[in-house]
């Protein structure tokens, strides 16, 4: 999936490269607090990590293999922010050392791998979690629906950014059903080794699973014949919800801007399809009026003005998702403040 | 990490190329593709323009003609997906060779090939002209974040590590009589991803108490820092000027 140069022209490419970059600089900030002091180390040592499980092809059918993407098991494991940094960091490198990715394209490529995967997996996830029942199989059912959504829903991503600015003729629809067809298949393996992958960890070493993190049970001593709780620790809970109602919040406005706009722009465009074969059909012989539908059938005059709607949903979203990482840092900045004064 | 410390892709030399800055080098290929990206694909003699430059560059850095071209097989997949573009584009069509080919399909594939291809081969002759080292700081010359430079340093620096523990668990599986072969297989390969995952997360850690132990505070120092003179800019900057001057042209007459 990684887009070359000369694939998306040059205004939508510079459009999806300031997407990725907020999204690299808001994934700087939270990778602090994910990863306390190691950031850099530990952040390179994952990263190192993905790119080899990269290489790591699993046989899908005779003769073919896909190999991992790695957004959903990134995210997972060392959480949202830390995932996009890394995998933002894996695709730089690629692009950079391997050609693969064009390095006008690598705007486009973090925004459709890294952020698009792991945005939507570890909204899923977070969702999953908090709705199952709190035990390791809930971790493993949850990281194997947030892997399986995240693959088509990148696809889709792609779909969208080539709507706006595709530099070939291919109609979206068509490109829309082989990318989310062909994705599925590949989302089916990726989950299943995410899920066994995350279920290996946290068989071993749950402690390192960001996304099992307040699985634990409480620590409880027998004190005097009867069971009390230990002291906890820290209080994490503290900044849990506003956290989670953000990402919630972050997530349902994307999906809202990005996904469901494009859907709602996607199923008229079926019906022109049918009406233009049906117009064709029934005026055979007056070529004039047989040739407009089939011209508005191409991308460019009916996608550009509707797309451009979504484009400004998207870079709305981006804002918004700057503006309120900033804000909420200040928050949580002065409420850490107050508390250790 | 037994060859070195030199990547695969790099390959020595002394040539007026490898002896750039590298900042100066990742922005010429950069300001290149973008130039290139932005040139109408009707103005098919432009490309060969471009071509006609990364040859030169190709040419004055010492890298043989087979070595570029086999690093260029990375392309192969949209290869695969540009020739399937003359068949499902709508639009008027044209008879090649007796198949009804579309003609916005044509010119499609054109720009997508021709386009992709020249961006690999800018790609290719910056890694293969400069070290990795030199790349990361050159990247920290032109500023990207601190951060994100330690975390691409820490990340080749282990890359190989960390691919070769993978390689050593293969090859411990396939010792054992394990063959990859379909879904059922998928299992085995997970837990081995999973414990590479172990395996990198705790020698991150081990490497983050032996960098603490050692005074590390957060940042790097800089011992070689590279700096650019007005000659070595101007040097680097032939490639991407003499683009966008084709380019201007290519635009005026397309």
């Amino acid at each position: 999936m990684h887009v070359p140069d000369g694939f998306i022209n040059a205004p939508v490419s510079v459009a999806a490269g300031v997407v990725a970059a907020g999204a690299v600089a808001a994934g700087l900030r939270g990778a602090r607090r994910e990863l306390d002091e190691r950031t850099a180390p530990l952040a390179g040592l994952v990263a190192a990590f993905i790119f080899a499980v990269q290489m790591l092809n699993f046989p899908v059918a005779a003769g073919t293999s896909g190999h991992l993407l790695g957004g959903a098991l990134a995210a997972i494991l060392v959480g949202p922010w830390t995932g996009v940094l890394c995998i933002a960091v894996v695709l730089l490198m690629q692009g950079i050392l391997f050609a693969d990715g064009g390095l006008t394209a690598l705007g486009v490529n973090i925004t459709v791998m890294g952020v698009v995967t792991v945005v939507v997996a570890y909204a899923l996830f977070r969702g999953l979690v908090l709705l199952l029942p709190r035990t390791r199989r809930s971790v493993t059912v949850a990281s194997f629906a947030a892997a399986l959504v995240s693959v088509p829903a990148a696809a889709a991503a792609f779909t969208l950014i080539y709507a706006i600015g595709g530099t070939t003729d291919v109609p979206v629809p068509k490109v829309l059903t082989a990318m989310v067809g062909v994705h599925v298949l590949i989302g089916v393996g990726e989950a299943v080794i995410t899920m066994l992958t995350v279920g290996a960890v946290v068989a071993v070493r749950p402690d390192l699973v960001y996304g099992a993190r307040g699985l634990t049970a409480p620590l409880k001593l027998r004190v005097d014949g009867e069971l009390v709780d230990a002291a906890p620790a820290a209080a994490p809970a503290a900044g849990g919800s506003p956290k989670k109602l953000w990402i919630g919040g972050v997530v349902t406005a994307l999906v809202l801007a990005g996904f469901v706009s494009f859907y709602a722009s996607a199923s008229p465009d079926g019906l022109e399809k049918v009406a233009a074969d049906q117009g064709i059909d029934k005026n055979v012989e007056e070529h004039a009026a047989a040739d407009s539908p089939l011209a508005d059938y191409g991308v460019q005059g009916i996608e550009a003005p509707r797309l451009s709607g979504g484009l400004a949903g998207a870079i709305g979203v981006g804002a918004t998702l700057a503006v309120g990482t900033g804000a909420f840092w200040g928050v949580r900045r002065r409420r850490t403040a107050a508390l250790e004064a | 990490m037994g060859a070195g410390h030199a990547h695969k892709l790099y390959r020595h030399g002394h040539s007026p190329v490898h002896g750039l800055p590298p900042h100066t080098k990742l922005a010429a290929v950069l300001g290149f593709v973008v130039v290139v990206v932005s040139t109408p694909r009707e103005a098919v003699w432009a490309f060969a323009l471009y071509a006609a430059l990364l040859a030169a560059v190709a040419a004055k850095a010492r890298i043989p003609a087979g070595f570029l071209l086999k690093r260029l097989l990375i392309e192969i997949p949209f290869v695969a997906f540009a020739l399937l573009m003359p068949f499902v584009v709508p639009g008027e069509r044209t008879e090649v060779l007796g198949l009804p080919l579309s003609v916005p399909g044509l010119w499609g594939a054109w720009n997508v090939l021709a386009k992709g291809t020249l961006g690999v081969a800018a790609s290719v002759l910056l890694a293969s002209t400069t070290e990795l080292r030199a790349l990361v700081l050159g990247l920290q010359r032109l500023k990207l974040p601190p951060l994100l430079v330690q975390i691409a340093s820490f990340m080749i620096r282990y890359g190989d590590v960390i691919t070769d523990e993978m390689r050593r668990m293969s090859v411990a599986r396939r010792s054992r009589g394990f063959e990859a072969k379909g879904v059922r297989h998928w299992g085995v390969l997970a837990k081995s991803a999973g414990a590479l995952f172990i395996r990198s997360y705790e020698r991150g850690e081990r490497v983050h108490l032996a960098m603490v132990s050692r005074g590390y505070t957060g940042t790097m120092p800089v011992i070689d820092e590279a700096t650019a003179t007005r000659a070595q800019w101007a040097y680097a900057a032939a490639l991407p000027l003499s683009a966008l001057l084709i380019c201007l042209l290519g635009r005026t007459t397309a």
